[in-house]
């Protein structure tokens, strides 16, 4: 066991585990951020998804040591103060989720693609998103959602 | 409106009420009971709890709020909303002060009348929840309204007649006077026998104000933050954490060889031996999976081995050729007669292979008992069932009153989580550590190879045109494992042939089966549906006009044909390398019709689906957007178990693992649009949920037919099959 000291949504927090330990147990269940999500654990699935230095990750793939040396790491608790995100307004205005357990790693993937591209185009939103699964099936109104939330055209299908 | 956030160290299990403010009324299942108790008084809420067979309760306090227990568990089908919204519309509540909070899981409290006489069940399956609450709903929220009616007549002396409501309060047009309902909470008399309601005292469909309008569901904003609370999601003071390992054949029985060493691993408490798997407890989840790696277990060679999904279709083919009659679920008029009078007979076999839930938030749940053992509270995100306890007073020994249920987020269901393994297995867990609770997890790996499938199985189907270029018979069997799994959507109801014959034939094995969403109809309508095809095509008839004519008794049914048909512009001239599908069927009451358009590369044997457009019929519509968004996504669940998805056994052991060899559909795959018209009836409301899944099959099937002009028989229509069924 090993004192890990982390960043997480601008706190600083220590932790007490394994060298190797994912940062996805490290969040949920040692830290109780647990609106980021158990899926697959081998980086297909996304719902894991949380930002490292403002990158995407997939927190199931990454051991708590690689995140620990002063990284700033970004959860679906520490995307906006009051849950009022362009995207979280976004999802709610187009009503996306379902189940709604995929939705913080699909909100956290989206994020990182606006920061980087504020005005993304139908496709370069679905080759970012490409690798957050959802079973329910929203992925229309995941689409839906980017575009409001960045101002794009909306097609009268979405 | 606030979202309830379940906080666990703070529920009391004999806390009842979100406060003490107000009164409380109780819903019974023809309408509303005639008691009305102040939350003050919990005890004697919670006496009429306990001895009145109540369907839900809702609390009204002074200040206006309203909060609804809701009975139904919430897997992303809007339960959560749907039921609320019924029961608000007709108590005319300002929907803006109501709260909904999931209710206990005490099914004789709060169970559905739906799924039989005189039997109250709590179980969110097969569509049913909307349909099965609907009109006691309705019943309570019109005698809740009327007592405030009442209230408010006493108050200002003047005839309840000249009384209306607004959203949330009382009006008297004449005196320009209004009283909030908050403010007549006090002033609420109970009579001792309640006022029956009658239809025509309930709301005209055309003057509801929530039903049918949008409606934001409750649950949304808890699901953008993070902050809603999956059974995966609990986390409890010295709470500790288990896995199992079951092996990859169903049936064997294991042996540990190592425990002792496992024992001494890091973190390892308790190594627990049970009839299908090894159990370890840890103190981190982490430690757990660590251990569960390291386990050394040789396993009994069981019933299963020996068993190759992909061999068994030959087996299958022998008993649908043999003699031995099954069990027959149609038979209607005279098939041999039909058939030797034919002009022309048709003979299709259809296969579909195993199929995997794959809902996101793999199974887990969280159990803790009591130090005295004479309780246990039980975490968990169920689909519910016949026992609202799931198995875990039988597992414990105690009585179902002690075992208290918490209902949480189901990270989806799709049948999946109406099975109570998940729960047993922590109960067993929890057993050996009282009175820490203990959070069991499946890992991906365990959700997938433990399953429980959709059956594989054979479909035979023959039919036959008569003189007149009719189709006048049509004979379908199964041959499987998995009875009424396979069974259901096996009839044709809405078409008008008059000879049909349908039966089952079993050949059991040992694969683990559960329902999947749409359970039958799935295999079932895609083989119904691309025989219509094959037959109509070899009659030089279009898909559309031959439905047409089959469907002239049924008037509804046709509705939606015609409705897609003219949405898709069915018959219009396509790209080149386009065609379009349809396929039509009932589900959980539901008439649906879709269409679709796809294109091949015949290079890759990949198919592209462009649009989909669907028609249904649905009965009055309570939530219209939470409809559409249940369409849309059972299309795209559809297509991903049509396209993509197969489980295969060999010598009894499940090939696939996760998601990196069980495909689901991603986001480059989905189609363009995905358009839905639904019919407006004021007909009671009927399942959506499962109605677009088992569309597309037959409609994809149908486009690729139209397109190539070759048959696609074999589910899922992977590119290999693809590209076999074009050279074929």
């Amino acid at each position: 066991m090993s004192v890990f000291s982390l960043h997480i949504n601008g706190n600083k927090q220590e932790v007490e585990v394994s060298q190797g330990t994912p940062l996805l147990w490290v969040l949920r269940e040692h830290l109780g951020l647990t609106g980021t999500k158990y899926g697959c654990g081998i980086g297909q699935c996304g719902s894991c998804t949380v930002h490292v230095d403002g990158l995407a990750i997939k927190a199931c793939t990454i051991a708590v040591e690689n995140v620990s040396q002063g990284q700033k790491i970004k959860t679906i608790e520490g995307l906006s103060q009051k849950g009022d995100h362009p995207l979280q307004l976004a999802w709610i205005e187009a009503q996306a989720p379902q189940c709604g357990y995929c939705q913080s790693g699909q909100i956290m993937q989206a994020a990182s693609l606006l920061e980087a591209n504020p005005h993304p185009t139908q496709q370069e939103i679905m080759s970012h998103m490409n690798g957050n699964l959802c079973r329910c099936g929203t992925y229309l109104r995941i689409i839906k959602a980017v575009k409001i939330a960045s101002g794009g055209e909306i097609s009268k299908e979405l | 409106m606030s979202q309830t956030t379940f906080i666990p160290s703070q529920i009391s299990r004999r806390k009842f009420l979100k406060s003490s403010a107000g009164v409380a009324l109780f819903i019974g299942s023809s309408g509303l009971l005639s008691q009305l108790v102040s939350c003050k008084n919990e005890q004697q809420v919670k006496a009429i709890i306990e001895k009145q067979k109540l369907t839900a309760w809702v609390q009204m306090d002074t200040e206006g709020n309203v909060t609804i227990y809701n009975p139904a568990a919430e897997m992303g089908q809007g339960s959560m909303t749907s039921l609320p919204v019924i029961f608000a519309e007709e108590m005319d509540a300002d929907w803006s002060r109501v709260e909904v909070v999931f209710s206990p899981q005490e099914a004789a409290i709060y169970g559905s009348e739906g799924w039989g006489p005189n039997q109250k069940v709590m179980l969110s399956a097969g569509s049913r929840v909307t349909n099965g609450y609907y009109n006691m709903l309705r019943r309570a929220g019109a005698q809740t309204r009327l007592l405030f009616l009442q209230a408010a007549a006493k108050k200002w002396e003047v005839p309840l007649e000249e009384l209306a409501t607004q959203p949330g309060e009382v009006v008297h047009k004449l005196s320009d006077k209004r009283v909030g309902y908050g403010d007549l909470v006090s002033s609420l008399i109970m009579p001792e026998e309640l006022p029956e309601i009658n239809e025509e005292q309930l709301k005209n469909p055309k003057d509801f104000r929530l039903i049918g309008t949008f409606v934001p569901r409750t649950d949304i904003p808890a699901k953008v933050d993070g902050s809603a609370q999956f059974a995966a999601d609990i986390r409890l003071p010295d709470m500790l954490y288990g896995v199992y390992e079951r092996g990859r054949i169903h049936g064997a029985v294991p042996t540990l060889k190592n425990e002792t060493a496992i024992l001494g691993l890091p973190g390892v408490i308790k190594v627990v031996s049970i009839d299908h798997a090894i159990g370890v407890i840890a103190k981190t989840i982490e430690q757990a999976l660590s251990a569960k790696e390291q386990l050394n277990i040789s396993w009994s060679n069981p019933k299963a081995k020996g068993f190759h999904s992909q061999d068994i279709y030959e087996t299958y083919q022998k008993v649908a050729a043999g003699k031995q009659q099954g069990n027959v679920v149609v038979d209607k008029g005279d098939m041999k007669t039909a058939f030797k009078r034919a002009r022309k007979t048709y003979a299709y076999d259809f296969k579909n292979d195993y199929v995997y839930h794959a809902q996101m938030e793999p199974l887990n749940s969280v159990v803790q008992i009591a130090e005295d053992k004479n309780s246990a509270e039980v975490w968990v995100g169920t689909q519910q069932g016949f026992d609202s306890k799931l198995g875990v007073p039988g597992v414990l020994g105690l009585a179902p009153e002690n075992v208290n249920i918490h209902m949480q987020y189901l990270g989806g269901g799709f049948g999946r989580r109406s099975m109570t393994d998940f729960v047993t297995e922590c109960a067993l867990l929890a057993k050996e550590v009282v009175p820490s609770p203990v959070k069991l997890l499946w890992t991906r790996q365990d959700d997938l190879t433990y399953g429980a499938y959709r059956p594989l199985s054979l479909q035979r189907l023959e039919a036959c045109i008569d003189a007149g270029g009719k189709l006048s018979g049509f004979s379908h069997m199964i041959v499987g494992n998995g009875d009424n799994l396979l069974a259901s959507g096996i009839q044709n109801e809405h078409y008008d042939i008059e000879n049909q014959h349908a039966e089952l034939r079993i050949v059991p094995n040992e694969t683990r089966l559960k329902h999947w969403r749409a359970v039958g109809h799935g295999p079932n309508k895609f083989a119904i549906e691309a025989m219509i095809d094959l037959v109509a095509r070899d009659q030089g008839t279009d898909p559309v006009d031959f439905r047409r004519r089959l469907m002239q008794k049924s008037p509804r049914a046709l509705a939606t044909l015609e409705k897609a048909a003219s949405m898709s512009r069915w018959g219009e001239t396509l790209f080149e390398g386009r065609a379009r599908g349809v396929s039509f069927l009932e589900r959980s009451g539901t008439l649906s019709t879709g269409i679709c358009e796809i294109s091949l590369d015949r290079d890759s044997g990949k198919i592209k689906v462009h649009h989909f457009w669907t028609a249904s019929d649905a009965g009055v519509i309570v939530q219209p957007d939470n409809v559409k968004a249940q369409i849309e996504g059972g299309i795209i669940m559809g297509m991903s178990s049509v396209l993509l998805e197969q489980i295969t056994i060999v010598d009894g052991a499940v090939e696939q693992s996760n998601f990196n060899d069980y495909s689901i559909l991603r986001m480059e795959d989905i189609p363009e649009s995905i358009e839905t018209a639904l019919i407006t009836s004021s007909n009671t409301p009927q399942g959506v949920g499962e109605s677009g899944t088992p569309l597309v099959a037959g409609a994809i099937a149908n486009a690729f037919l139209a397109l190539t002009g070759k048959p696609l028989l074999h589910l899922p229509f992977t590119p290999k099959r693809v590209l076999e069924a074009l050279n074929a």
